[in-house]
């Protein structure tokens, strides 16, 4: 039995203030093994790109625990949490510095952390995620979105983590590229020995990408189950059925279950 | 650039900025720059109005050079002359050469303008960032201090300001600045507003990018291209207000040509000899429609929303 390599326990977030005071996320728990791959799916505004801003340390004032291989998130320096955790954004044309090159972008995780060897180091990155060198001196209004999202995974990469949150890595691309980003995604896992934590409301990207996964639903993990569950569409809760059920084609009767579900 | 270039290490240049095989970080930059000069020069008013600031910087620079008389001898016989060979833009009062002195004028307006962009940018971009960028008390703060100075009338506040300080063209440099640095800290709050929040400011903060680099590395490279563009435009308002405390007395004292005060002590002649008031006044007038020109050129250039 191995440790787990990320560990969410109990973890609770509250947005707003005074009479808008919401509760985002209600008690959601789930763990990584080293190198695995976890889903989270469910409904926009389900909370689940939340979980990972929480991991990421964007919010910091949630309740509960977060354990980094091992040691609460709390407790490690921040350093130190950067250079295990790294996350990819949903939308590429937002998550890139306009007035940046490439290989500032690149660069800038390595000087933050006093990284030598930088020049070598960005170019094989940038062959890593099939690139090349030779869009070390663009701007990102030069690249297409693919490739944006490709910069965005060397980023996460250069730091060389071993935990990667990704949030909707393909929701923003064209079909053909969404293929394309998982399985560079999928190779870099094995290659890198990488733990994914992936977000999507796409039940068919978690299949192909995740071993097991959660359905969230209004800040809570209504049920998690394993891949072959998943592909065998026999779900214990009834909610992840109608949800696997509506992501296999539009159903007018089935949007109003969904509905009156609320 | 150089002439003497043959035309095949010329093909080289154009091919070396409009090649997609960029391999430094230079040639990146002197595209981007080669791109932007192209860009501009499609812009026939902004070139304009930066040929007329051109030709002002370069008559204040060499004003000895380019002037014709000594802009304060004065020659009480050829008192009011009309505009003529001798004294291009005719003589005032005093028989001194308005030519000479519009001339040694650019050298005040400039002062002025550089003077006081140079104190409003820095102090409003670095309010406007802070606020937008820290939030909380110190947005409020900062943003309250901004709307007092903001709802002071800019030339009735340079005019008690002069007039405490005394009048002259560093009182006249200060009174000025005190008003012109509000509208960019606001600005560049809004831009910081709306960066503050977004996907790759978050990305840096993940790879561990200290608040100081995240304002100065990511905040500023974006909020300064609106700056620039809105102090180029304030520019005009700068030499109307300077021309408008010279006209009352309290700006450049005489005997310096500053251009208000020109037109002030032209404005007793006016009916007789109108060229006294109507050179120097075109001059303010054509300064500040090319600076105002130049200004909406460079957020066409500069401004990543107006661009295509």
């Amino acid at each position: 039995m191995t440790a787990p390599m990320l560990e969410v326990e109990n973890l609770s977030l509250h947005l707003g203030e005074g009479t808008r005071r919401r509760l985002i996320l209600d008690g959601v728990s789930f763990s990584l093994k080293p190198g695995e791959s976890f889903g989270l799916a469910g409904e926009s505004g389900s909370g689940k790109s939340t979980v990972l801003r929480c991991i990421a340390g964007l919010y910091r004032h949630w309740t509960g625990t977060i354990r980094l291989d091992g040691e609460p998130l709390a407790a490690r320096p921040e350093k130190d949490r950067c250079r295990l955790v790294q996350m990819v954004f949903q939308d590429p044309y937002g998550s890139l510095h306009p007035r940046h090159k490439i290989d500032t972008i690149l660069a800038e995780p390595l000087r933050i952390h006093g990284m030598g060897d930088v020049d070598r180091r960005v170019d094989r990155i940038l062959t890593q995620v099939g690139l090349g060198p030779r869009f070390r001196y663009r701007y990102p209004h030069q690249l297409s979105g693919g490739q944006r999202q490709r910069v965005a995974i060397a980023r996460a990469l250069m730091l060389e983590p071993r935990i990667l949150l990704l949030d909707e890595p393909t929701s923003a691309l064209d079909v053909s590229i969404q293929a394309e980003i998982l399985n560079l995604l999928a190779d870099l896992r094995t290659e890198l020995d990488l733990t994914f934590l992936l977000v999507s409301h796409d039940l068919a990207v978690i299949e192909h990408m995740c071993h097991s996964l959660a359905i969230m639903r209004a800040g809570r993990i209504v049920e998690t189950l394993s891949r072959e569950t998943l592909a065998h569409g026999t779900p214990e809760a009834s909610y992840t059925a109608a949800l696997i059920k509506a992501s296999e084609r539009y159903d007018r009767e089935l949007a109003g279950v969904l509905a009156r579900e609320d | 650039m150089s002439t003497d270039l043959s035309s095949a290490p010329r093909r080289g240049l154009s091919h070396w900025l409009s090649t997609d095989e960029i391999t430094s970080g230079r040639q990146a930059a002197a595209q981007r720059a080669y791109w932007g000069f192209v860009g501009f020069m499609g812009n026939p008013l902004a070139v304009i109005g930066a040929l007329i600031i051109l030709l002002l910087i370069i008559s204040a620079a060499f004003a000895p050079l380019v002037a014709t008389h000594d802009p304060i001898a004065q020659n009480l016989r050829a008192a009011l002359q009309p505009p003529s060979a001798a004294n291009w833009f005719g003589t005032d009062e005093l028989g001194r050469d308005i030519y000479s002195r519009i001339v040694y004028g650019a050298r005040i307006t400039l002062t002025i303008v550089v003077l006081v962009s140079v104190i409003v940018g820095p102090i409003g971009l670095f309010v406007g960032m802070l606020a937008g960028f820290v939030g909380g008390w110190t947005d409020r703060i900062l943003m309250r201090i901004t709307d007092i100075f903001l709802s002071f009338p800019s030339l009735v506040l340079a005019l008690a300001f002069a007039a405490a300080l005394g009048p002259g063209l560093e009182n006249a440099v200060i009174a000025i600045a005190l008003t012109a640095w509000p509208p960019i800290a606001r600005l560049a709050r809004a831009e910081t507003l709306t960066i503050r929040s977004s996907d790759f400011i978050a990305a840096a903060r993940l790879v561990g990018a200290s608040r100081l680099r995240l304002l100065f590395r990511h905040v500023l490279p974006l909020c300064l291209p609106s700056v620039i563009v809105r102090l180029c435009l304030n520019m005009a308002g700068i030499i109307l207000t300077a021309a408008g405390l010279g006209f009352l007395g309290l700006g450049a004292q005489p005997p310096s040509p500053e251009w208000g005060a020109m037109t002030s002590a032209g404005r007793r002649f006016m009916l007789d000899s109108w060229w006294v008031v109507t050179m120097p006044g075109s001059a303010i007038l054509i300064v500040s429609l090319a600076f105002n020109l130049f200004g909406d050129g460079l957020r066409d250039l500069l401004d990543p929303r107006h661009s295509k």
